[in-house]
């Protein structure tokens, strides 16, 4: 049955059923936080804390994998290039390998002979890029890098007996002699401290010979490094390429862990600020059974009451979540300044979780109180029993 | 009386006791574990890079020159010192032996190696141990390759230290077409020693360390004539990050300063005593391992700590929130305190009581869970125990307490501040 009413009338009706509800609605939420400032605010620092310890560890949890793979590359090599059955290198091997690394990782090339001392003695001369071994291998001790030709740097064991008062010195190789200024000595507990070091084109010019090695450190994981090794075996043909197994798996190993480690780690530390929002939430919304008690007692419906504090406590999540992101973000950067001297790239991708989470925290903690006081007559409530 | 309040308290408002009991045990449980950890992982981490391989080498005082390329050394294996054999298990006499986790002795030849048909002629021999048993008074610990490279996985198994059998790296094994088990026919370059017979164990994947054969020490030595003698000592041990303290120079410090330096497992003081150790011999760190390592580690340890103390951070902040929240539920109470006529320090020592009763619990119940997941996290990340001294119990004891009282005293303070009146009509 359809009664008739005037357009007016209908508007009316219309307007009081739609317009007036969103404006209650929204000033219901906007009073509740600003009559209770004090519990509000200190609910909404909770939920900043904890969002931001999330986001913090989150974000170090994906970035520690960069910033301790690149602590790893200090160890140098992780690949070996060789020429196949001790050949030497094709000359443009070393450009091919920087062309196929991209930027991806150095190279630095290695050309070694045994060469006799004017004594007779047998030594082991090698030729390389000064420039690139001191990127590539950080660990050697060097007190002074020789900068201009027929300059060498001399193993700290070799040292007493090629230049004993660092006068120079003459080494033979295959009929040719090649006079030597000693500049500076490198001391790395390993065979270098044996050797005398001199420029490639000192080397070439002398002896003759193309470098034999290239010891690239690549940088990523060890797929990526795999990968690397691929492209450059295809770009290669003549060379076999080595990986260095004792490094690449040692480093596999310690990320493992200890991204591990902070995973159990970030799961406690998340789930400690999540209950300490939950527990503080729910003193909250009990704190506030009267609010509730009132608005039922003047015939709001389970539904409005549920959408009410579950608004309230969804904008307080998502609030807190965005604060705490930027805190969060801010304490990862601060950490990883301190820790690895680097900053920690912001990963938005985190937002989302972080998000996400922090309003299904919120929402629990209010709807948990909810539901139990929706058993509770109002007047009971209001009695203040 | 004032047991009583407290007594009773407890006895009625079990719920709400239990949830304040259940934060603080939860953020004990967080901070004990996470205390365990970072006092650990540098142990853990530390015994993780020894996969990389032995960060000191001791090597003959009065050595001539190696000529070395590419891992094979061209000296003629009888030129110049070695070191003796029977001075090995003096190694575990160390001050810091406890922090060696493994050591090999190596020497070296080179041989041609004969398979049927095939020969491959100037292959670099390595004489080592595998995984032999050494004893030193009443230290031992069982060493060789396998512990200083466990990186090392050998298709087939690895020989016996008193065995003919050797491992053969993977290019060698595909030129002479070896599969585990074939025997081999090894003849030392310029040497009138009888060629010796032996059986192929284990093959070694393509690797940094590939072109080797490696055998029972006793053979090379017997090989070469030289029964005892060693070439250089490869020693893993657990060392502490080198820094400024740890670079000075010894023969600069003075007697107390030294003995501290002497005293602390820098890479350099660790060498030192395997020096005076080993008679004749020069122990120097293997920069490529040992630096590096103090760089990761720093780099591990302070992530760690930082993410510590973010853990005691949320923990505190959670026993805070919920002795806040428990204190706020009780205003009529106080109210009702105050009315009856108790003054601001009574109220107060009412709830101070409760408060570190509650911590006392909680931080006991806390350090057992907290212990438990410790272990546990040991047990699935590591493989290994991460035991918690019980000397951190008081002091977890004390923090749970002095958070508990912190998180509680502003709402105890403002509390006790309540006007009884408004407080019993339930108006604040």
């Amino acid at each position: 049955v359809s009664t008739p009413v005037s357009d007016a009338a209908r508007d009316l009706a219309a307007s009081r059923a739609k317009a007036p509800h969103p404006s209650m609605f929204l000033r219901m939420l906007i009073r509740a936080a600003i009559l209770r400032r004090g519990r509000a605010a200190s609910a909404l620092f909770a939920m900043t804390v904890a969002a931001a310890v999330a986001t913090a560890m989150l974000n170090l949890y994906v970035d520690v994998q960069a910033k301790l793979q690149r602590e790893f590359r200090n160890y140098g090599a992780n690949i070996i290039l060789v020429g196949k059955n001790g050949a030497s290198l094709p000359a443009d091997t070393l450009a091919k390998v920087d062309a196929t690394l991209a930027g991806r990782g150095i190279a630095a090339p290695f050309g070694m002979i045994v060469a006799r001392m004017s004594d007779g003695q047998p030594i082991v001369v090698a030729g390389t890029d000064f420039d690139r071994v001191q990127k590539l291998d950080r660990w050697w001790s060097v007190n002074r890098w020789p900068s201009a030709a027929q300059q060498a740097l001399i193993g700290v064991r070799a040292m007493p007996v090629v230049a004993p008062n660092g006068a120079p010195f003459a080494l033979t190789f295959q009929g040719r002699t090649l006079h030597l200024a000693p500049v500076g000595t490198v001391q790395t507990g390993a065979a270098e401290d044996s050797r005398i070091y001199l420029s490639l084109s000192d080397f070439a010019n002398w002896a003759q010979v193309e470098p034999q090695t290239i010891e690239i450190a690549a940088n990523g994981s060890v797929a990526d490094i795999d990968g690397i090794m691929g492209q450059i075996a295809e770009a290669i043909p003549s060379a076999d390429v080595r990986p260095v197994r004792q490094i690449m798996e040692g480093e596999a190993r310690v990320l493992g862990k200890t991204r591990a480690t902070l995973l159990a780690a970030a799961a406690l530390i998340i789930l400690t600020a999540a209950l300490c929002v939950l527990s503080t939430l729910m003193g909250w919304v009990f704190d506030r059974r009267r609010d509730f008690a009132i608005m039922k007692a003047l015939g709001a419906s389970g539904r409005l009451l549920n959408g009410f504090f579950a608004a309230e406590a969804a904008a307080l999540g998502a609030l807190g979540a965005l604060i705490g992101f930027l805190a969060g973000i801010g304490i990862a950067a601060w950490i990883g300044r301190v820790n690895f001297h680097a900053a920690v790239v912001p990963r938005f991708s985190v937002l989302p979780i972080v998000l996400a989470g922090s309003i299904a925290v919120t929402l629990v903690s209010a709807v948990l109180p909810i539901s139990l006081l929706r058993r509770v007559q109002p007047a009971v409530i209001l009695r203040g029993e | 009386m004032f047991v009583r309040l407290v007594y009773e308290s407890f006895r009625r408002q079990k719920r709400r006791k239990l949830l304040a009991g259940l934060a603080i045990t939860l953020g004990v449980t967080v901070a004990t574990a996470m205390i365990a950890v970072a006092t650990d992982i540098g142990d853990k981490i530390n015994r993780e890079l020894r996969t990389i391989g032995a960060n000191l080498v001791v090597t003959p005082q009065e050595d001539s020159l190696d000529v070395e390329i590419g891992g094979v050394n061209l000296k003629p294996p009888t030129d110049g010192a070695f070191l003796n054999e029977a001075d090995l298990p003096k190694i575990l006499g160390i001050f810091w032996h406890n922090n060696i986790t493994a050591f090999s002795p190596m020497l070296y030849a080179n041989a041609r190696l004969e398979h049927g048909a095939r020969q491959v002629d100037m292959v670099p021999l390595v004489g080592t141990y595998f995984a032999k048993r050494i004893i030193y008074g009443t230290e031992s610990l069982t060493t060789g390759v396998r512990s200083t490279y466990p990186a090392w996985k050998v298709d087939g198994a690895w020989p016996g230290d008193d065995s003919a059998d050797v491992v053969v790296g993977a290019p060698l094994a595909e030129k002479l077409a070896l599969q585990p088990g074939d025997h081999i026919t090894i003849s030392l370059a310029n040497s009138t020693a009888p060629a010796r017979d032996v059986r192929v164990s284990g093959i070694l994947p393509e690797g940094e360390d590939d072109a080797h054969v490696y055998l029972p020490l006793a053979i090379v030595q017997q090989m070469l004539g030289h029964p005892g003698a060693v070439r250089r000592i490869l020693v893993s041990a657990l060392t502490k990050p080198e820094d400024a303290f740890g670079r000075r120079d010894p023969k600069s410090m003075s007697g107390a300063i030294y003995d501290r330096w002497y005293c602390t497992p820098y890479p350099a003081a660790i060498a030192l005593q395997l020096t005076e150790a080993i008679p004749h011999s020069h122990a120097e760190q293997i920069r490529q391992v040992a630096q590096n390592e103090g760089a990761v580690l720093t780099r591990i340890e302070g992530l760690i700590f930082l993410i510590t103390l973010a853990a005691l951070f949320a923990a505190a902040l959670a026993v805070s929130a919920a002795m806040a929240t428990a204190i706020f539920e009780r205003r009529a109470e106080v109210g009702l305190m105050k009315a009856l006529g108790a003054g601001k320090l009574a109220v107060a020592a009412v709830f101070f009581a409760e408060a570190a009763l509650l911590a006392l619990l909680g931080g006991l119940a806390g350090f057992g869970i907290g212990s438990l997941l410790a272990r546990q996290i040991g047990r699935s990340i590591f493989a290994s125990q991460i035991s918690i001294s019980p000397v951190l119990l008081p002091v977890i004891l004390a923090i749970a307490i002095i958070v508990t009282f912190a998180g509680s005293a502003a709402a105890i303070r403002r509390a006790v501040g309540l006007d009884p009146v408004f407080a019993l009509r339930g108006e604040l």
